[in-house]
């Protein structure tokens, strides 16, 4: 069994996201390959021969597939794929993106999201907003598969040394091109990778008020999220919203503020190692999942919070 | 133009659903059913094309048992001018779906095709992309903006870290995302107008779709429960126990 991982990469170097998805291919047990499509992406190539574990990098270098354009990197993934038993990604919006258009591709049904691995063809992933896990197992040829990256603690970025192989000819649709973007900037971590995060709900009243989660995010070295509430209500961009229609995060420590516990926003947050909830309203559902609960206003217990920690 | 949208029936996302003892999936009987809410905005954005005088037709379809006649009402009651049901089992995979949407997509031709990002009850994610894949046509997912510009579409994608703007050659795949736009409320006399408006039925077989998958869920089970927390009675207390007892700061 030879395993192909479609590399997720940013600033020139593979993002965490990759580890987790190498853990999960490590798993599955076999040789694993990891993909590198983009341009100008040598320095990323590198940074993916260097992932414990990793046998082989193959680096498309095009600007065909610049920018991660789906219908120019689902047919290059499908070209290799055939030499290969699975084909995983990220559960990132390009993993979410692409890999679909690679399964339909091939004529195989693909496994979304998957937080174990039970053998090579069985593996559970969450339902209904993870309130029910399901097992399920692929008899494919080619197990197309994204993983929930949270479900898989993240392989060593550093020991190995594989070699770097040129793959793939430009596959290019010229049916979609990339136009722009608009990036929120942050000094603070990345929030699925952090190990503390913060996260403001619609009892935050406001966005200015996000400040209190910033000075406190600050002092501890956290990550700001937020529920879909606030993101909604204008507060913050979307970028920094936890929950099924969000981001999916298990930090070591989840402290949600004025966030009253939608089952929606449990599905992003309920695997964290532990839960604070800061709430004002002692009958919020969030206290059923929370280790630790204060019956609180959070502007007296924040700025509180910030000055003891 | 003409639009196409596909549309989910699935549980009421206010329903917390239950696993079943026997461990064959979740409770779904006397469970209130609903249109899934990314199609909902699905449809209100296709209904806006109409509204502006781009879309000249928007045709309704979902892939599903003869209940979900009931979600094609709801949509042409929210606008759209008539409704195809293929009318198949309701644990069909995304592939098989997206097969049986091809197949309609090549009956209908239509220009644009708009699908929901993702069903809150598969949690899949896939359906729309492979739709992409099978028919050749561009996708833009998880859509907050689209704009629709001579034979072009402008499409805004909500992206890791924030927004991406491309453009699509048309025929194109769109997926919706929670900010695309506010769905409207159904009105009682569009309600009484949408029973008059056509419904057409076919069946996988008609299309030449197989229904075969190569996926099986083996069992469905309740997620590990957390055990119960405590509530601290002050933010001194709170952060004893997060250093002494949980360790985690």
């Amino acid at each position: 069994m030879t395993i192909l991982v479609v590399a997720e990469y940013e600033n020139g170097a593979v993002a965490p996201a990759t580890l987790n998805t190498v853990a999960a291919a490590a798993k599955i047990g076999g040789d694993v390959h990891v993909l590198v499509a983009g341009q100008n992406v040598g320095g990323v190539a590198e940074s993916a021969a260097k992932i414990a574990g990793v046998a082989k990098v193959l680096i498309a270098d095009n600007a065909a597939y610049a920018h991660a354009l789906p219908e120019n990197v689902a047919p290059l993934i499908v070209e290799l794929a055939k030499g290969y038993s699975h084909v995983l990604a990220p559960a990132t919006t390009n993993g979410k993106n692409i890999l679909p258009r690679v399964a339909a591709l091939l004529d195989v049904d693909q496994i979304s999201e998957i937080i174990s691995v039970e053998s090579a063809d069985t593996f559970k992933r969450p339902i209904y907003a993870g309130n029910a896990i399901a097992t399920v197992q692929s008899s494919a040829a080619i197990k197309v598969i994204t993983v929930r990256t949270t479900g898989f603690d993240a392989v060593a970025a550093e020991g190995g040394s594989a070699a770097i192989e040129a793959v793939g000819a430009a596959h290019n649709a010229g049916i979609s091109a990339f136009v722009g973007e608009e990036l929120a900037k942050s000094d603070r971590p990345e929030l699925t990778a952090a190990k503390i995060v913060v996260s403001g709900g619609r009892g935050m009243g406001n966005g200015d008020n996000f400040k209190h989660l910033y000075s406190l995010a600050d002092k501890l070295g956290a990550a700001v999220g937020a529920s879909r509430a606030a993101v909604d209500a204008g507060f913050v961009p979307n970028d920094m919203q936890v929950g099924q229609t969000g981001k999916i995060v298990a930090p070591q420590l989840y402290i949600a503020v004025g966030i009253s516990g939608a089952i929606q926003h449990l599905a992003g947050m309920k695997d964290s190692k532990v839960i604070v909830a800061i709430n004002k309203d002692e009958e919020a559902p969030i206290f059923q999942v929370a280790d630790y609960g204060l019956v609180a206003d959070l502007f007296e217990a924040v700025p509180e919070l910030e000055k003891l920690v | 133009m003409k639009v196409l949208v596909a549309v989910k029936r699935v549980v009421d996302f206010n329903v917390k659903v239950r696993v079943k003892a026997d461990q064959s999936g979740v409770e779904l009987a006397s469970v209130k059913m609903a249109l899934n809410p990314f199609c909902e905005i699905a449809v209100e954005e296709a209904v806006r094309l109409k509204e502006q005088g781009i879309a000249t037709e928007v045709v309704v379809v979902t892939v599903g048992s003869n209940a979900a006649q009931e979600q094609l009402r709801t949509a042409l009651a929210l606008g759209a001018d008539r409704a195809i049901l293929v009318e198949a089992t309701d644990d069909l995979s995304s592939l098989t779906i997206a097969k049986a949407l091809k197949a309609v997509v090549d009956k209908e031709q239509p220009r644009l095709v708009i699908l929901g990002k993702q069903a809150i009850d598969s949690d899949n994610n896939q359906t729309g992309q492979m739709l992409a894949a099978l028919s050749g046509y561009a996708q833009g997912t998880f859509a907050s903006k689209v704009e629709v510009v001579g034979d072009k579409l402008n499409v805004t994608r909500e992206i890791d870290g924030g927004l991406q703007s491309l453009e699509l050659s048309l025929p194109a795949i769109v997926t919706t995302d929670l900010r695309l736009n506010e769905p409207r409320y159904a009105s009682l006399p569009n309600i009484m107008k949408a029973k008059k408006k056509p419904l057409e039925t076919l069946t996988p077989s008609a299309l030449g779709v197989a229904t075969t998958s190569t996926i099986k869920t083996l069992k469905v089970e309740a997620p590990a429960v957390r055990s119960a927390g405590i509530k601290v009675k002050t933010v001194a207390e709170l952060i004893e126990k997060l250093k002494n007892e949980a360790k985690v700061i």
